[in-house]
């Protein structure tokens, strides 16, 4: 049949395509194209109505130029039309544009689940087809929500022909698989399981597909598939090859209905019914017979379609894991594929035996074919049959052959591709500690991994080699001997020089007896290296002949000298700058009992799973694991954040900053969250000489005025701090500042004046502003000096406001006066009167003053709260934006449903709705969410909104003047992270405020 | 990812007739909103949201030695972008395959399956734990459809008769998974199927069917 009778002979669409064939360049081809699009679209546009035989050509050409991989835009509508059509050829068109060009137009949406209504009832198995393949292939939600109960319906009704039947058991596969809640669970799934005993195997075939799909979810529902399943299985196994006509594939019987089965099989545990379960047996081991049996054809068909059930029956046979017997036939029957001249039979035993290895019943089985997997490491042509062997030799691996797979995955490393490199130098060193009898030889691998291919040899790797050596004394000196003579190659990796420097630093006095390798040439060694290593490394390496000071004074002259050169202290880099500078004075002033303290030999590791196996559970990208290690590593990542944070946090977190020293380079990617901190006993010692400020504490740029906010940002626990115990204030001192406070109280005391002096308006400070939107309660400003704290109510149009200073120091504050500067216009919206504050402020003392707030009208600004005191000498100027804000006057509304549409609908001018949509700045949690709105100081109202994640708020805002309603609704969209705020309120200026205000909470 | 693949989502964002007005958005929103969402849709690409779909079969690709697409048939729900991105990246490692090589891949969470006739690549990506061998033979079933239709199928036949490739396809697999096996019977629908289309079908002039009339 040649090609040009097929089909229904559109010569015009045949035409097109053959002049697209002939472009002679992509730029031609694009001409034509739009030439062609051009044409369509007036077509589609012009007066004259088109009959369906054109409609169905452009449809067609359209189709084809998407094919070609250009965006289509149009054609959908007539598409639509088409397969509304009675007419078959334009039908089938039409389905076919929709199922390659699914649009989520909602209103095509409309029209096209109609058409496939239409077709779906109208009783011609034909059209059915088609209705349903549509229906699977778009699979969208719109599709499941309007047939899923349909299609369930038509797969069991009595009268359904086969071929409807099959399509209607895959159709349902899909939706169940996009939107499993829509496809209801109900007396039909009995029927389905029934399916199975169908005298059409295309039907059974469908079915069991299907049935898998769902036994996997509901498992209970579908137990009886099992015994179905299994009878099935059994006819098709024990069948003569003919006797399954058009089935038998290449001379075996239904290939894919017995994979189906098998896979089916695998949802479940071994039957427990005796008969059943024999009688599974004996079909497995018909599977495994057959195998052996010479082909009974040469094509490869034949012997792929024959494996295919095999691996599938091994498959089973292993998940099962029950039968010892069959466990081992199937392994022995894997390995005869390990030698079989197909590259891909070759590819997948390697696969499955690597499963294989885990059971206990057939692990020793798998390893006798370890030299066979061996040389297929070296000989296989494939990098993926290499990668699959490494994966086998890793599975098989235990202590009695650890030492042997361990040498050959090395030894291939100095040959294998680059692009799995870094996963066998992962699972030789996983290998190596998991199974070292003695840890010489764990050492002795690991620095072999360096060498052979230390690019490859990531941190967690050569951190693990160190974790254990510093763990564990009885290798600590061979580990000291070992890196000492491997730093003797003239070439080493950086990798090397960095394990040496770290073990030589903690344990070369083991070594230091033996003159070759006395304190001094070890120090040579290591320098010697120094400058071709990177930064980090020479940073590490400092920390290192710090440590060869206390170890041994003898070489202390010649270190202090080393430190002394300009090349150190004058480095360009501040890390190594800062080292240089500490421990060289560190050195010269400390004794040598405070040395041996701040310097001691690093404390043990606490015990916890191997950093390198998560990283290679990582790079294999199982589910669970690697999320945790994402959020491990992101939370690292927030923590390095913080540590380097910009200059205002440098001052506070110095104090929480491990040392720059050994425990600092290893812990910072090693410990999970949940581990408890690593013990350091020196801890106390340690942070405060070798805590290197930044050296931007240094500088004088801190002192502008955010610097005093340095305590602001500690935990928001500091908010509620002491507000209703007023005793608490005068004792509370920042828990985290109180040492970087007592360390820069003199920098800032000196210079915070200078800046504070200028004009009395300078600068107005609302850090915490924003905090009191949505709640009354709180410290509003906190610097060394003072505290200030707020406590506030209002009712109607009227407000009270309670505001606390806490002096901090110990010394008093004279000439105390604070003042409210209301700024035009909001003097004549806002009614403010303070009693004035007792001048006198003692040190650790509180002082409390009152507030009478009226609202006359609608407000913007803020009121600012100055303070001035003396302390010190100097005087000291503060300004703080009061937060009184317009929602503080709002009286929650409660109303029905009803009453809230009627009402949204009469504020339907454009200019009373404001809408945003912004990125979440906070977690999305819902009853968060739920506490803003309603300390924003609306009603908050359950069921307005149809959809139960959105929230509405409801409330009125109280002023002298006039009285303002306002309706709410916030949208939340977690996968965007994003949110929709729509305001509607009587007054614009009122709508824009609250809308401003309320979307920067969240 | 869903709110990619499902437009349920955007329908509750942005029209719900409840909240009356039709929503404007102006162009700053519009592109803020693209760009989270493309943004979105990649990353379920790469944490291998794909893979929560558990078809059997994720797509299907026909490509020529040149590189070039002649049919693609997707079982999951992905942007074209995606899909452009997807196809781009899988025909360029299996066109970088030398012979004799194995015909399994592994990429992302899947597996490639693919197979060369002629000058044409059949390519399938399946779920990680699929049976790889009997994909093979999927491939080849429809190889044989096609070659028993068209009677010994070349490349042509496919780019100039891809509507009748797709209906075959769509008769023989189904929602990622094999609908009907036997060829008499896949065969014998599409036949039928012409039948319909020979009787509905008139015939027409030449010049009728060039478009000068």
């Amino acid at each position: 049949m040649p090609a040009v009778s097929k089909g229904d002979g559109m010569r015009g669409l045949a035409v097109f395509i053959s002049d697209i064939r002939n472009c002679k360049s992509k730029e031609a081809e694009i001409k034509r194209i739009n030439k062609e699009l051009a044409n369509i679209r007036s077509k589609f546009k012009g007066d004259k109505a088109l009959d369906g035989y054109s409609k169905k050509k452009y449809v067609c050409k359209l189709l084809f130029i998407f094919l070609l991989g250009h965006d289509i835009d149009f054609g959908h509508m007539e598409a639509v039309n088409l397969l509304s059509s009675n007419k078959y050829t334009e039908k089938q068109i039409g389905y076919l544009f929709i199922s390659v060009l699914v649009n989520s137009n909602s209103d095509l949406i409309r029209l096209i689940n109609n058409a496939i209504k239409n077709d779906l009832s109208s009783r011609n198995p034909t059209y059915m087809n088609l209705a349903l393949h549509c229906i699977a292939n778009v699979g969208s939600r719109e599709m499941a929500e309007a047939f899923a109960s349909e299609v369930p319906r038509i797969l069991v009704a009595g009268d359904t022909m086969d071929s409807v039947k099959q399509s209607a058991a895959l159709c349902l596969l899909r939706l169940n698989r996009t939107c499993p809640d829509l496809v209801p669970m109900g007396e039909w799934t009995s029927r389905v399981v029934h399916l199975l005993n169908d005298q059409h195997l295309g039907v059974v075939t469908a079915a069991t597909s299907l049935i898998s799909t769902l036994a996997q979810k509901n498992p209970d529902d579908f137990k009886t598939s099992v015994s179905l399943a299994v009878a099935r299985l059994s006819r098709i196994v024990t069948s003569a090859s003919t006797d399954l006509q058009d089935y038998t594939y290449y001379f075996v019987a239904a290939p894919w209905l017995s994979v189906k089965l098998l896979r089916l099989l695998q949802c479940y545990p071994p039957p427990e019914d005796g008969a059943i379960r024999g009688r599974l047996t004996e079909c497995l081991e018909t599977i495994l017979n057959k195998a052996q049996e010479p082909p009974k054809s040469k094509k490869v068909q034949h012997s792929n379609a024959k494996n295919a059930v095999l691996f599938e029956a091994i498959s089973l046979i292993i998940h099962h894991d029950s039968e010892p017997t069959l466990l081992v036939r199937a392994c022995n029957q894997l390995g005869q594929f390990l030698q079989h001249r197909e590259t891909n039979l070759r590819y997948l035993a390697l696969e499955s035996m690597c499963t294989l290895a885990s059971s206990e019943f057939s692990h020793e089985a798998v390893k006798t074919h370890i030299e066979t997997v061996i040389n297929s490491l070296k000989t296989e042509r494939d990098v993926s049959v290499r990668q699959r062997a490494v994966d086998l030799l890793y599975a098989m691996c235990d202590r009695s052959n650890a030492k042997q797979i361990v040498t050959e995955m090395l030894s291939y490393l100095e040959t294998a591709d680059y692009s799995i490199r870094e996963e066998i130098v992962l699972k030789v060193a996983i290998l190596a500690e998991k199974y070292a009898v003695d840890y010489t030889w764990y050492v002795d691998t690991i620095l072999n991994l360096i060498r052979i291919a230390g690019d490859y040899v990531s941190e967690e790797v050569w951190y693990r080699v160190i974790q254990i050596v510093i763990n564990r004394d009885d290798v600590q000196g061979y580990a000291a001997k070992t890196v000492f003579e491997a730093l003797q190659a003239p070439a080493c990796h950086e990798n090397l020089v960095k394990v040496g420097g770290y073990i030589l630093g903690e344990f070369g006095n083991l070594i230091a007896g033996d003159p070759r390798s006395s304190p001094l040439v070890q120090f040579h060694l290591l320098h010697s290296k120094f400058h071709l290593c990177s930064v980090p490394t020479r940073a590490l390496l400092l920390s290192a002949y710090v440590k060869f000071i206390n170890l041994f004074p003898e070489v202390k002259g010649t270190i202090q000298e080393v430190l002394r050169s300009d090349s150190q202290l004058r480095n360009a880099d501040v890390e190594l700058q800062q080292r240089a500078v500490e421990y060289l004075r560190l050195s010269c002033i400390a004794t040598t009992d405070i040395l041996a303290t701040v310097l001691e030999e690093m404390p043990p590791f606490p015990e916890r799973e191997s950093s390198i196996l998560a990283k290679l559970k990582k790079k294999k990208g199982s589910g669970t694991v690697s999320d945790i290690e994402d959020s491990r590593k992101e939370r690292n990542v927030n923590a390095n954040a913080n540590v380097n944070g910009s200059s205002d946090h440098t001052i506070t977190n110095t104090s929480a900053k491990p040392p720059p020293s050994f425990a600092c380079d290893l812990l910072a990617t090693a410990p999970p969250p949940t581990n408890r901190p690593r013990p350091i006993p020196s801890s106390s010692m340690l942070h405060t000489p070798l805590t290197p400020l930044s050296p931007k504490a240094y500088t004088p740029q801190p002192v502008t005025p955010t610097v005093p906010f340095y305590q602001v940002t500690s935990s928001p626990s500091s908010d509620l701090l002491g507000l209703g115990n007023s005793s608490a204030v005068n004792s509370a001192s920042p828990p985290t500042s109180s040492h970087a406070a007592s360390l820069l109280v003199d920098v800032f005391s000196e210079s915070l004046p200078v800046a504070a002096l200028g004009s009395a308006s300078a600068h107005v400070i609302e850090e915490n502003f924003s905090r009191f939107v949505c709640k009354n309660n709180g410290v509003l400003f906190e610097s060394q000096l003072l505290q200030i704290g707020l406590k506030s109510e209002f009712r109607q149009n009227l407000g009270r406001m309670y505001i606390f200073y806490g002096n901090k120091t110990s010394t008093q504050f004279l000439n105390f006066s604070s003042s409210v500067v209301c700024p035009e216009p909001l003097s004549s919206q806002l009614n403010i009167h303070m009693k004035a504050a007792d001048p006198v402020l003692d040190g650790g003392a509180q002082l409390q003053q009152i507030l009478n707030i009226e609202c006359i009208s609608d407000f913007v600004e803020a009121p600012v709260l100055n303070i001035q005191f003396r302390y010190g000498g100097s005087t000291q100027n503060i300004s703080v934006r009061l937060p009184v804000t317009l929602n503080k006057f709002f009286q929650p509304t409660e109303m029905t449903s009803q009453d809230f549409f009627q009402r949204w609908k009469q504020l339907s001018a454009p200019q009373q709705e404001v809408q945003k949509i912004f990125k979440a700045k906070h977690s999305m949690d819902t009853e968060i969410t739920k506490a803003k709105i309603i300390g924003f100081g609306t009603a908050l109202l359950d069921g307005v909104d149809p959809n139960p994640s959105n929230f509405v708020g409801a409330g009125v805002i109280h002023t002298k003047t006039i009285q303002v309603g306002c309706l709410l609704r916030l949208e939340p969209n977690t996968q965007a992270q994003m949110y929709r705020l729509t305001l509607r309120t009587s007054r614009e200026s009122v709508t824009q405020r609250l809308s401003n205000l309320l979307s920067d909470q969240f | 990812m869903e709110w990619v693949g499902s437009p349920k989502i955007n329908q509750l964002w942005w029209d719900s007739s409840l909240w009356g007005r039709e929503l404007k958005l102006n162009t700053c929103e519009r592109s803020h909103l693209y760009c989270a969402r493309v943004k979105i849709s990649l990353t379920a690409v790469y944490s291998g949201t794909v893979r929560t779909y558990q078809d059997n079969m994720q797509f299907m690709l026909l490509f020529s030695r040149q590189g070039k697409l002649r049919l693609q048939k997707w079982y999951v729900a992905l942007s074209d972008t995606q899909k452009k991105k997807i196809s781009r990246e899988v025909i360029q490692m299996v066109l970088a395959r030398k012979p004799k090589m194995c015909s399994f891949l592994e990429w992302r969470d899947l597996k490639i399956v693919y197979k060369r006739y002629a000058s044409l690549y059949f390519c399938c990506a399946v779920e990680d734990q699929e049976n790889e061998l009997i994909t093979l033979e999927i491939i080849h079933r429809y190889v044989e459809l096609l070659d028993k239709y068209f009677g010994s199928v070349c490349e042509l036949d496919i780019i100039f008769n891809f509507e009748k490739a797709y209906y075959i396809l769509d008769e023989f697999i189904l929602g990622g998974e094999a609908q009907e096996t036997s060829k008499k019977i896949v065969l014998k629908a599409i036949e039928q199927a012409d039948m319909l289309q020979e009787e509905a079908e008139a015939p027409r002039s030449v010049l009728e069917e060039i478009g000068l009339t």
